[in-house]
Parts: C-alpha cells; structure tokens; sequence
C-alpha cells in the first residue's frame, strides 16, 4: 500500500498540520511515511502545500507531480491540482470555500462543506479535522484512533482540552462522506 | 526487548537530536534558512542534557570557535546554509590545514549570491573540490533521508575524528525540512584520546602547537604530502555508494541526496516502461566511488547524472568511466524540483530511447 497525497490551501487552514498529523498517524501504526511542506515565500498569506506519503514500503521520491489523492481547501489549489490527480484517483475538495469543482470524470470528485461543519462546532480551525475525517473515510489508509493519537503530539498541551472536539470534527467529516456516497 | 526510539522529524531536528545524542560538546552557528531549526532546536534542548549551543555574531565567528573549541579536543560542529557556508571557508582550510576533527553542515540552497530558499545541490563543487583556498579535501557525507540527517551526525563525528579531519554533510533545503520517521538507536559513544590538543601544558611533556601557518617551504610541503597520504587513506577506507537495480541495468542514474531519492522513482517508472535503469547513489562525494562506477561502465550504455545545479558531479562520473560509456546532465536550478516523470522524459531524450 502506497498512497501519495497533495494537501493544499491558504496558510492558515491547518493543511500542513493536517499533513503532519496523518504523518504522526502513520508512523503510530509503523508505516513508512515522508511529509515535504512547501517553505517558500509564498507561505505568507498566499497558498500553502504539502505532500504526504504513506507507505508500507521505502519511500522513494518527496517531490511528486501525480497524486493518488488532493485535498483541497481553496480555489487556486484546486486549478493548480486538479490536473495532477491520477486517474482513479481522489479529490476532496473544501465545497464552502471553492465554487469551481474539478469537473473530471475519471476520478472520484468529493464536495465536503467543511467550514460549514466547523463552525456548526463553534470552532472554525477544525475544518482541516472535518475535511482529514472525510477523506479518511474514503481511503482508510490510518484508523481513527492513531490520529487522536498523532493530534496529542502535533498539538501543544496546553490545546489537549481541544481533543474532543477534533474527534467530533473527524466524526462529522466522515458522516459527510457517509452521506455524499448514499446520494450517488 | 529494548523500546524503540521512533520520531517523526525534520531533518534538520533530527540532526539537532543526533549531535546532543553524540556527545557533540557545542555547536556554533547563525541562523540561515532552510536550517534554521538546528540552532533552535540545540538553544532548547542542549541546556541540561548535553552540549552549549552558541549563536555567534556571524558566519565568520562561528566556524572560528568551531577552530578554537576542536582545537581544544572538544567535539564540535555548525551548520549553515550555502551563503553562510561561503563566509566559513578561510576558517575551513585553517582547520584543514591544522588537522583538527569537526562536523561542518551545509543545507544547500539556490544560488550564487544570496539566491533562494529553496532546495539546491550547487554547492558540489564547493564541497568536493575544495572551496577555501590551498590543497585539501573535506570527507563529505551526502544524506537522502532524515535517518541519514541523523545517522550520519554520528558517523561524521567518527571519521572526523579518526582521520582528524573536518567532515561536511551536504544536505539540502528538502532533505532539510522534510519529515520523516527516524530512529535513535541507543549508542555508545567512546571517549577519545585526543593528545595533541591544547588544553593546558604538563610538566610531563613538550607543548602542543596548533597551527596552520608553515612559513618554510620546505615545512609547507611536508604538511601538504602528509594531508595527501591521509587522503589517500581516505580514499582507500571510506568510499560510500548505494546500488539500486545495478545487476542487469542497461542504463544508471547517478544521483546523490534529494536527486537520488527522485532518481529511485525514475528507476521504478522506467522498470515499469521495461527500460532496464538502476541507479548508483554516491554517500560519500568525497571520497567518491570512482573504482566502482568505472566497473559498472563495462556493461552500460549511458549514464544520466540528475543534479540540482548546471552540472557539477558530472566532471566526477565522467572521470570515474574514461570515455567508456556517454555521459549525459539533468538538472534543474534555482530551487525548482523536477519530477520523477519529468526526469524520466528527459532521460529518454538524452538516451535516445523515445
């Protein structure tokens, strides 16, 4: 099992910490995993990415112009990675935030009104939660539990009182993709 | 059984982590990205665990007190980035000269000039060939995982001090930055004798002198035939290479670092196409598997090197096979990364295959 993944977004929607936390998840149930952030300058205020591997062979290359799966949270990311999605492969896409969808038909194209969940939680920062839960629900490459454990070692203590609440945004995200594949 | 000690880090981290868990007594340095982790992660956690980390005033201030402390038997490093590496080398070829043990990091960046923050490897030369001024050579690691940013802290701390030699790791702003699962292995770390360092005169024997000025030539020259003979030994002990699908390749890849891990997704594309590509990583780039390359030139066709500059390491494999076999260049520059598929389209070109 191999799964490469491009997490994209404005800085500060948490897709590098989202990133980071399927990592630490992974590593939790010994999977081989290799996590590249873009560090760039366009960090600041403009759009920020990260590739995830997840692996239970060695990992070859961080830098990958194909993906298995892109989660996107913004519209530039979805018209810079769209394209880079293999075929069969998976978009889950933040559908408060972007308007124009990628309209491929050879891969799974998944609306997840993230944002909208969040703050339904009064907590709009776990939209990454809702969106990581709904991908997670599509592609079970890690369990839910190894990211409750990840999330204790990606966040500061003094934030382990949020623990709860991203099991819930987790939760919800997956019931959201639950509920987009009983409609198709 | 022993529990493991398993961590999801940086590169940078783990060098950090690596140099604590090797007794490395300071570390010297000037924040420069994309490094600047390594003296944030030492200023957190050396106090009280092992090692005085030291911001100094500048490049040139912290590769001297590397000069002083190594000189005093200590164990030492700095890292840097390819600008601030530039302002080290005087300090680098006095250390070279005065023969003193000590880890020097370079987590390369575009340039020349101030350049960019992004991953580069257009500090081969610089590395390899030299850099400072005068005859000499630095062993030079070239890690293409964080277990190897790790790794090879330890292993460059050893080789620094058997050889008394400064060790370069080259790394990159990727390498540097990524995270990935590292294990700390618990390791002994021997106490070494260090007798010709200058940590206070006894009665009992003649002082000891550390120095890199020989004003007689004819002193001059024993210095530099004795560094030679060390290097020689060097190179006959400490040459580093991996090989991936090597034993029916048709054509090779030669890549180091951040290249190298590229390079292997190539190979396993261009398997998949039923092009028969393997791929030869140097570790060490010096000394550099010369003997080995030119073995494996017997039965190849060509030879791509994939590099992140305008093709340095080239000169290296084109001394390595004599002519017998074409050499070709990829590489991109300026902090651009190229793909798997792209250098697989490109190799394709070059090999004339398509």
């Amino acid at each position: 099992m191999t799964e490469e993944i491009i997490i994209a977004g404005f800085g500060g929607q948490g897709v590098l910490s989202m990133g980071q936390t399927l990592g630490y998840a992974a590593m939790v149930e010994n999977k081989n995993v290799t996590w590249m952030p873009s560090y760039g300058p366009e960090m600041r205020g403009g759009t920020a990415n990260c590739i995830t591997i997840v692996s239970e062979e060695t990992i070859s290359s961080p830098i990958l112009s194909r993906f298995d799966t892109a989660i996107i949270l913004n519209q530039p990311s979805m018209e810079k990675f769209e394209s880079k999605v293999k075929p069969g492969g998976l978009i889950v896409y933040e559908s408060t935030n972007i308007i124009h969808a990628s309209e491929r038909t050879d891969i799974d194209v998944c609306a997840i009104p993230a944002s909208d969940a969040a703050n339904k939680l009064n907590n709009i920062k776990v939209a990454n939660m809702v969106m990581l839960g709904a991908y997670l629900a599509k592609r079970s490459i890690v369990k839910l539990d190894s990211i409750i454990e990840a999330l204790k070692k990606v966040l500061p203590e003094r934030y382990h009182n949020t623990l709860p609440l991203n099991r819930e945004a987790l939760e919800k995200g997956k019931e959201l993709m639950e509920s987009l594949s009983v409609k198709a | 059984m022993e529990e493991l000690d398993i961590r999801l880090m940086k590169g940078n981290e783990a060098m950090a982590e690596a140099a604590i868990q090797a007794k490395c007594d300071a570390y010297f340095g000037y924040p420069i990205t994309p490094q600047s982790e390594v003296l944030e992660y030492l200023s957190r956690e050396m106090p009280g665990r092992y090692g005085i980390p030291l911001q100094a005033e500048s490049e040139v201030a912290s590769i001297n007190m590397v000069y002083g402390a190594a000189g005093a038997g200590k164990r030492v490093m700095t890292s840097s980035s390819s600008p601030g590496f530039s302002l080290m080398m005087e300090g680098i070829s006095y250390i070279a000269s005065a023969q003193l043990p000590c880890l020097l990091v370079n987590v390369n960046r575009g340039g020349p000039g101030l350049g960019t923050i992004q991953p580069s490897q257009g500090d081969y030369f610089q590395a390899t060939k030299g850099g400072g001024h005068g005859d000499y050579h630095l062993i030079v690691l070239a890690p293409n995982s964080v277990q190897e940013m790790a790794d090879f802290v330890f292993l460059g701390f050893e080789l620094a001090d058997k050889y008394r030699n400064p060790v370069c790791m080259l790394s990159d702003g990727a390498i540097g930055q990524m995270m990935e699962r590292v294990v700390f292995k618990k390791r002994e770390v021997p106490a070494i004798k260090k007798d010709w360092a200058t940590t206070g005169k006894t009665k009992d024997r003649e002082r000891n002198i550390i120095t890199s000025l020989f004003i007689q030539p004819e002193k001059m020259e024993q210095v530099n035939l004795s560094l030679n003979k060390k290097y020689e030994e060097i190179s006959k002990n400490e040459v580093r290479y991996e090989e991936i699908f090597t034993d029916d390749a048709e054509y090779l890849i030669v890549a180091y670092g951040l290249s190298s891990r590229i390079s292997h997704k190539t190979v396993i594309l261009a398997r998949e196409k039923g092009i028969k590509l393997g791929l030869l990583r140097p570790i060490t780039l010096y000394p550099y598997p010369y003997k080995r390359l030119n073995e494996l030139a017997n039965k190849l066709k060509g030879i791509l090197t994939l590099e992140l500059n305008a093709g340095q390491m080239i000169e290296d494999v084109k001394l390595s096979v004599e002519g017998k076999v074409p050499v070709w260049h990829y590489g991109r520059m300026g902090g651009i990364i190229p793909s798997p598929e792209e250098v697989l389209e490109n190799f394709e070109k070059l090999a004339k295959i398509k």
